[in-house]
């Protein structure tokens, strides 16, 4: 039997604030157990909560940048559960009225195009960490984490296959990263998804019954398990069995999911309308205001990189998928005014380095107006393409200024015809085998004899000055 | 409406309480006795008649989003029963 | 010259004179406490060697002009559910053994930047849930009215406290009526300002849609100062409203004023003297120059079901952080987390407390929301409509503020759902986050305290205050004083 897979995503975003999202603790990451935590994220008895402005500002962002609806009015409800991750014991959220909602987040698979509805965004708090500790088995709680801003996105199940998911998930980065509310660092939780799956044989209609998996936190794990739940559905359906509705975790370095405890499934979260906060009401104005201080979103940029700069849509679908790219592309486009150039540098040495040293593009440090620089010192012959790659690796690795560091270590190209012809006179004279070899007729040689010349030159030489000197003097023979 | 002693079990979970045996039997009751009486609203038609959460029509009270000094993590943990290593400190929950 | 008889206002000023020192009046008043409280039991906590200590700061503010309040210097005590830094906070419960919070009430903040000087922590019942002060962990509070006696509640050992002269004022909260029925109870005199006028921060919540903070004292003069400090904005509580501190100045003012009395609120139940005695103040502030007129408001019949699902939906949320883990009692053994729940919640909360718990997360769990919850917010709104109604025509709605005078001990204990019928004139003030205040108005056949409620459209406490003050002007039932009983 064939079988088609439903989808929908619950993506938690952590926004970057620099508070929390009820109080004026910092939201920075890291730091001692306990140290960016006061009376109020603590849950102290008495404490009450205070919004943080830009927290709605930025869930208005996302809701526009996602086409959504913005709900004029909307309020927070209390979530109510037991863990001692929540202090309170209840989680402050929105369900009844949610900022935003109904928009959609276009993407594109092997070609076609899609459009995934959004079924809203909410505003909530974040929950502590709990931290195993195995000298006395028991768990130790750090609130730290406790009330920093996150904004749900819950897509309707418009996902029909894994590709679809990851291309939602790389275009909801790019487009939280580039309306700044997000840096989207899933390694540090900071974006995590929950999965919603079920499988239905081809031809049928209606909805097979669905589970949930919780917290999955970076692509690759999803990927997986997506195809691990969708086999273990299937392989159940398969053999007679029946999907129950039902939590899983997955469990990255086991490979698999499995149901949490029936105690743990069956939660009754009793909420209701959060009377410590008042609701919030959105201008026409505001949205305004958000919306004018909205950049340039990615499938805006794509379509301009393309008819302005003439970029082939495949480079442009890769730079414009991450802020980051985009901003190295752009800073040392603004230096050079070589698109191409830029783009071919991008796509090449940087998408290498990234990839042999693991480097997120987030976390690439050089000055991007140094690529600028080197695109122009290449362009100007003052290097050669060689040399210029040789640079790009030191600017990659320690931020180097191209121009300093070529005088400094003297990589510019000799434009001493003399001292270019010396040289080659010198390897003519001291590889009479590969004359006699091209005068026979074969002129390949000349590339041997145009490697021993830039050896003695120390690759400093322009190699197109190199060769022409290599022809005229075998030519003078 | 009746208040079964199910009902009572599945609250009394969900609120993290336990009761004795004595106690369940009086709680049954008395609950069945106020929840009965609650059920007098029904006697008023609220048909087209908006939820009400808050009394005045608050709205929009906000923060700016600059960072203030955290408590003293001794004040955090001063009141906790059992705590190690800065954190408050709780059985095991992981399997 | 027996201090203890001082209003806090004249006690404010004989410092302010420097007739008396700060440290005298507190060792006074120390003094009166260790003689009184073995019989009435208001304190829970009294701080003497902070309130020594803190006596001498303050009068050296006074001095230097630090402190220029009218009450600069004035020994007080708060409810126990008012955080206090570095000071044993309980909430009258098990649960809260030996929390000790790092941060203050904003209401006792403002106070203590007034100069006051706190005495110690009231009595009440436990996290405010009851109308007697006898669910208190800590053992009930008795009414020196009469033997036997409940003081009302929650608020129980403020009202006690200031009538038994051992604190010039307190702090009381009130949620369905705990500040007004124990001042009904206790022939004192307080406020319920409207909600949003005092802020909430650091008041441990028993239902944050409902609760308000507000003075308790001798006399409407004591309770308006008490309430010009305490009130106004603060960035700290999202529903405080964004109105600068009252500045009360009383004046007689009852010419003219059209007052409307509900008919409903004097049917079956209440008490034939309570009744006399609160139509006798209407007739006095009629003969004063105001308008009565009786007016009908029949929603009083679903105010105590709407009251009670609210409320205690909230308090099932707002009390589950008591859980044994990061502050207050935990049981001693236990096998898991849920366990360490479930024993020290069971073991810390008392009967009244977990039964309001579980009210709260029934009538908010799947499956019967919307036919309790959902639908108490909807009567909720009829409610506040119908007071909308009645602020059109008038100043200030006059009632009873219980249907009886103070019950005797152990009364209503065993009869949950009867405690909360006693709650009928109070609640409904809550929902629609009213001002009401209540002063005394006379004493039933056993000479126990009348209570007269009047309350108010929002944010007009000083209108209401200045009826309640030109009818205190006229009448002497709130200068009227128990035999106060000393030593054992």
């Amino acid at each position: 039997m064939e079988f088609l897979t439903t989808m929908g995503l619950e993506v938690h975003c952590e926004l970057s604030t620099k508070t929390k999202i009820f109080c004026s603790c910092s939201t920075e990451f890291g730091g001692e157990p306990n140290t960016h935590v006061c009376a109020v994220c603590s849950g102290m008895p008495g404490t009450l909560p205070v919004l943080n402005e830009k927290v709605v500002e930025y869930a208005i962002r996302t809701g526009i940048a996602t086409n959504c609806q913005i709900t004029r009015y909307n309020k927070f409800d209390r979530k109510n559960y037991f863990y001692p991750d929540l202090p309170k014991a209840y989680q402050v959220s929105q369900l009844y009225l949610p900022i935003c909602h109904n928009g959609h987040v276009d993407i594109e698979v092997n070609g076609a195009k899609k459009a995934i509805r959004i079924k809203e965004i909410h505003m909530e708090e974040d929950a502590g960490k709990l931290i195993h500790d195995p000298l006395d088995d028991s768990t130790l709680v750090d609130y730290n984490r406790c009330g920093v801003p996150l904004l749900e996105i819950v897509s309707e199940p418009d996902f029909e296959s894994r590709e679809e998911v990851i291309a939602y998930l790389t275009k909801l980065k790019a487009i939280l990263q580039y309306i700044g509310v997000s840096d989207c660092k899933m390694e540090q939780g900071s974006l995590r998804a929950d999965v919603n799956i079920s499988v239905r044989p081809v031809g049928t209609t209606k909805l097979g019954t669905r589970t949930e998996m919780k917290n999955i936190n970076s692509f690759k794990a999803i990927a997986r398990a997506i195809e691990w739940e969708t086999e273990r559905q299937i392989d159940l359906i398969e053999d007679g069995g029946k999907v129950i509705q039902e939590t899983r975790r997955w469990d990255d370095t086991k490979g698999k999911s499995y149901a949490m405890r029936s105690k743990e499934n069956a939660q009754d979260y009793r909420y209701f309308p959060e009377p410590d906060l008042v609701p919030i009401e959105i201008s026409d104005e505001w949205i305004e205001k958000v919306k004018k201080s909205l950049p340039e979103l990615p499938t805006e940029k794509k379509e301009r990189y393309i008819r302005e700069y003439g970029l082939p849509e495949y480079d442009v679908d890769i730079i414009t998928s991450s802020k980051y790219l985009v901003k190295i592309f752009e800073e040392a486009l603004e230096v050079c005014n070589e698109p191409k150039e830029v783009s071919n540098w991008i796509m090449g040495e940087l998408l290498r380095l990234a990839s042999e040293t693991s480097t997120e593009y987030e976390n690439i440090k050089f000055d991007a107006a140094n690529l600028g620089k080197l695109i122009l010192l290449l362009k100007n012959k003052t290097i050669n393409r060689n040399t210029a790659k040789e640079v790009f690796e030191k600017m990659f690795a320690e931020n180097v200024e191209p121009e300093k560091y070529i005088k400094e270590n003297r990589l510019e190209m000799t434009n001493d015809a003399g001292a270019v012809k010396s040289v080659v006179d010198a390897v003519i004279a001291a590889n009479p085998k590969s004359v006699e070899e091209y005068k026979a007729g074969n002129t390949k040689v000349s590339r041997h004899l145009m490697g021993q010349c830039m050896k003695q030159l120390k690759g400093k030489a322009d190699p197109a000055s190199v060769n022409e000197a290599i022809t005229e003097a075998l030519k003078e023979l | 409406m009746k208040i079964t002693d199910d009902m009572i079990d599945y609250i009394s979970e969900l609120a993290r309480l336990r009761l004795k045996d004595e106690e369940k039997e009086s709680a049954r009751n008395e609950m069945e006795k106020i929840i009965n009486y609650m059920d007098t609203l029904n006697q008023l038609d609220t048909t087209g008649i908006e939820a009400m959460s808050h009394a005045f029509p608050m709205k929009n009270v906000f923060r700016k989003d600059e960072v203030r000094p955290s408590a003293d993590r001794d004040d955090i943990l001063l009141n906790a029963p059992d705590k190690k290593n800065g954190a408050f400190k709780v059985p095991k929950t992981f399997e | 010259m027996d201090l203890s008889k001082l209003s806090a206002l004249e006690a404010g000023r004989m410092i302010k004179n420097k007739e008396i020192s700060v440290a005298e009046i507190t060792k006074a008043a120390l003094e009166n406490i260790e003689k009184t409280d073995k019989n009435y039991h208001a304190f829970i906590t009294l701080c003497a060697d902070e309130a020594l200590k803190r006596a001498e700061e303050v009068q050296k503010g006074i001095d230097d002009g630090t402190y220029t309040s009218p009450l600069a210097g004035v020994p007080m005590a708060l409810k126990d559910n008012m955080c206090t830094k570095g000071i044993l906070t309980t909430c009258a419960s098990k649960i809260l053994t030996g929390f000790k919070p790092f941060y203050n009430a904003t209401a006792y903040s403002n106070l203590e930047n007034a100069g006051a000087v706190l005495l110690g922590k009231l009595n009440m019942d436990e996290f405010a849930m009851g109308s007697t002060t006898e669910t208190s962990y800590y053992g009930a509070t008795l009414n020196p009215w009469g033997e036997n006696r409940v003081p009302g509640g929650s608020s129980g050992g403020s009202a006690v406290a200031i009538a038994t002269d051992q604190v010039y004022y307190a702090l009381g909260s009130d949620t369905g009526g705990s500040i007004r029925q124990p001042c009904a109870f206790c022939g004192i005199t307080g406020i319920k300002p409207t909600y949003g006028r005092v802020s909430r921060y650091g008041l441990i919540p028993y239902a944050s849609s409902l609760d308000q903070i507000g003075p308790m004292g001798r006399s409407v003069g004591d309770v308006a100062a008490v309430l010009n400090i305490i009130s106004g904005h603060d960035p700290k509580d999202s529903t405080s409203v964004n109105m600068d501190a009252l500045n009360i100045t009383l004046k007689n003012d009852v010419k003219g004023k059209k007052i409307g009395v509900p008919t409903d609120w004097f049917g079956e139940g209440l008490e034939k003297d309570v009744k006399e005695k609160v139509l006798e103040a209407a007739k006095k502030l009629e003969n004063m120059g105001a308008i009565i007129e009786e007016f009908k408001m029949p929603e009083i019949e679903y105010v105590i079901p709407t009251y009670y699902i609210i409320a205690c939906a909230e308090a099932s949320s707002n009390l589950s952080r008591f859980d044994g883990v990061k502050y207050g009692y935990c049981t001693p053994s236990f096998d898991d987390l849920t366990d360490l729940y479930c024993k020290s919640r069971s073991e810390g909360f008392g009967m009244e407390v977990k039964r309001r718990i579980m009210i709260g997360a029934f009538v908010l769990s799947s499956g019967y929301y919307d036919a309790y919850y959902k639908k108490a917010l909807q009567v909720k709104a009829v409610i506040k409509k119908a007071f909308d109604k009645a602020f059109e025509k008038y100043d200030a709605i006059l009632s009873p503020t219980a249907p009886t005078t103070a019950l005797k001990m152990g009364e209503n204990l065993s009869d949950p759902l009867k405690m909360y019928l006693g709650d009928i004139y109070t609640v409904s003030i809550n929902l629609a986050g009213l001002p009401s205040m209540v002063i005394p108005c006379g004493f039933d056949k056993e000479g126990l305290p009348v209570g007269l409620q009047l309350t108010g459209k929002p944010f007009s406490e000083n209108e209401l205050m200045n009826i309640a003050y030109s009818f205190q002007k006229e009448t002497d039932f709130h200068l009227k004083k128990p035999v106060i009983k000393r030593e054992v």
